[in-house]
């Protein structure tokens, strides 16, 4: 075994991982409350008014997407992807800066610990960091998008 | 949202509370006087529960109500409200039944609330990745979430997951519905049968895990030793995560009531390593299904971020109130929801009637 397994201690990327996640995380959580406050508040007005957003939430997504564009939105598509970066002034859609922080923590984690591996010399670890890179990246594209 | 088969925590005070697995050390206690008042809250707080579930009539009259054209000024808060309420309440019974918050979550938010079932699965899905994110670094740091184990793994439950959410968001609802129904049966199952194995026999490592270098060494606080670890049977684990990273994405369960059983039984993982591995595993794996989730519109924020401060809240008032409950029976009641909540998902997939 490696000197790093027989030592009840995280190995050094284990806690760099960690080290990087808890930042995140913490920062993604705050922005999240922040953003929703401002939206729940009305400091930064909605597209769609809150009032407004139980006559929507029972549609399917491809419905709810379809119909909130039609009546409040107004673009030429439904904002789908990563097009809520274009309707960032709207208190809704600024709670996706929180949201699309926590979900993409994971990556920067990844890429943090590959010079990591690569410096141990720990090359299937590090091609492993790298593969799930790219599936979080594909993931998070928005290429691959689904309908009803 | 870790959603575990009942698991012994390990007993680490500076842990995180989280939506899903908890970890409580019974010698950081705070006064018992404030531990008194809690049980009669959380009283009232299942009471409030039981109530919305056991009377539809009244939930369905609210939602027509705020889905009527004429909403009154007030009603677009009562949902939110409502939500994180009842989402309050799961954190805590997720905490004392030991299962995650998202097991809970979806089952019984798309079956009782007027949300549909797209959105439910997307933010059952930012519940339970907020959970595994909070816990992760903590657990980790603690060299009781293995980073060798979890890596090849995630590699492929987080590929299968992105699959899991397209098929859901591509499916008919009432199919989606009805398997979602299914499935929580099948949990239930998993959770009556599974037994649990504290220290799996593993006679000798397999080679794939041998030349990943999966192995490793945490300290065991309650026989004050180190204890050394390994896992046998890689190759048939990985196979199981392509199941367990579909049906994760399909119906944003979270999946910590597969992966801990697969980790501890079929790989022999102790099993303080499965559960905290498993809970780092969903801080991966949700993410990637929660990325289709958001790119396909299926997230709405004044569902997310009630359910995501209620659940965790609740999840650390149920750790704390761990040391006066009676868990076997908090975990039969929890047993009994989701019982409840998978017959509701069926009756609804197939349209037929829901009789309390």
């Amino acid at each position: 075994m490696s000197e790093d397994a027989i030592e009840s201690r995280p190995n050094e990327e284990q806690l760099l991982y960690a080290k990087i996640l808890e930042i995140g995380m913490f920062v993604g959580l705050g922005l999240l409350l922040v953003t929703f406050f401002l939206y729940v508040s009305g400091i930064v007005a909605p597209a769609v008014p809150v009032e407004e957003l139980p006559k929507y939430w029972e549609m399917s997504v491809h419905d709810y997407l379809e119909a909130t564009n039609h009546d409040y939105v107004h673009r030429e598509h439904a904002i789908t992807g990563w097009s809520w970066l274009s309707v960032l002034g709207k208190g809704d859609y600024l709670n996706f800066l929180g949201i699309a922080l926590l979900s993409g923590v994971t990556v920067v984690c990844y890429l943090g610990i590959v010079p990591t591996l690569i410096k141990k010399r720990d090359l299937v670890f590090a091609a492993i960091s790298l593969m799930e890179v790219v599936i979080l990246t594909l993931a998070a594209s928005g290429i691959l998008s689904v309908g009803h | 949202m870790s959603d575990s088969t009942e698991q012994p925590m390990p007993t680490i005070a500076s842990t995180p509370a989280t939506t899903g697995q908890v970890l409580i050390d019974p010698g950081t206690a705070e006064g018992p006087q404030r531990l008194r008042v809690l049980p009669a809250v959380i009283r009232l707080a299942v009471l409030l529960f039981v109530i919305m579930l056991l009377n539809p009539t009244e939930v369905h009259a609210c939602q027509e109500a705020a889905v009527a054209a004429d909403t009154s000024m007030t009603s677009w808060w009562v949902w939110p409200l409502v939500l994180f309420l009842i989402t309050f309440v799961m954190g805590i019974l997720a905490a004392l039944g030991g299962v995650g918050g998202g097991v809970l979550f979806v089952p019984i938010v798309s079956g009782f609330f007027p949300f549909h079932l797209d959105f439910v699965r997307g933010c059952g899905l930012l519940v339970a990745l907020s959970g595994a994110l909070a816990a992760g670094p903590g657990f980790l740091k603690m060299n009781l979430a293995s980073l060798r184990l979890a890596m090849p793994v995630a590699l492929i439950a987080s590929t299968c997951a992105i699959i899991g959410a397209m098929i859901g968001l591509a499916l008919p609802t009432n199919v989606v519905q009805t398997a979602l129904g299914a499935t929580i049966l099948g949990i239930v199952a998993l959770m009556m049968a599974a037994k649990k194995s504290e220290f799996p026999e593993v006679a000798e490592a397999d080679r794939l895990s041998s030349a990943l270098k999966i192995y490793g060494v945490y300290t065991e606080a309650s026989l004050g030793r180190a204890i050394d670890w390994k896992v046998h049977r890689t190759v048939y684990g990985l196979l199981l995560f392509i199941i367990i990273g579909v049906m994760a994405g399909m119906f944003g369960l979270g999946a910590g009531w597969a992966n801990v059983p697969v980790l501890n039984l079929v790989m022999g993982a102790p099993l303080k390593i499965s559960v905290a591995t498993s809970k780092f595993l969903l801080s991966i794996t949700d993410t990637s299904a929660a990325w289709i989730y958001v790119n396909n519109g299926a997230v709405i924020p004044m569902m997310v971020v009630p359910s995501l401060v209620g659940i965790m809240l609740g999840s650390f008032i149920g750790v704390r109130i761990l040391r006066v409950a009676k868990p076997a029976f908090v975990r039969k009641m929890v047993i009994g929801l989701l019982l409840f909540a998978g017959a509701k998902a069926i009756t609804k997939g197939l349209d037929l009637p829901f009789i309390v």
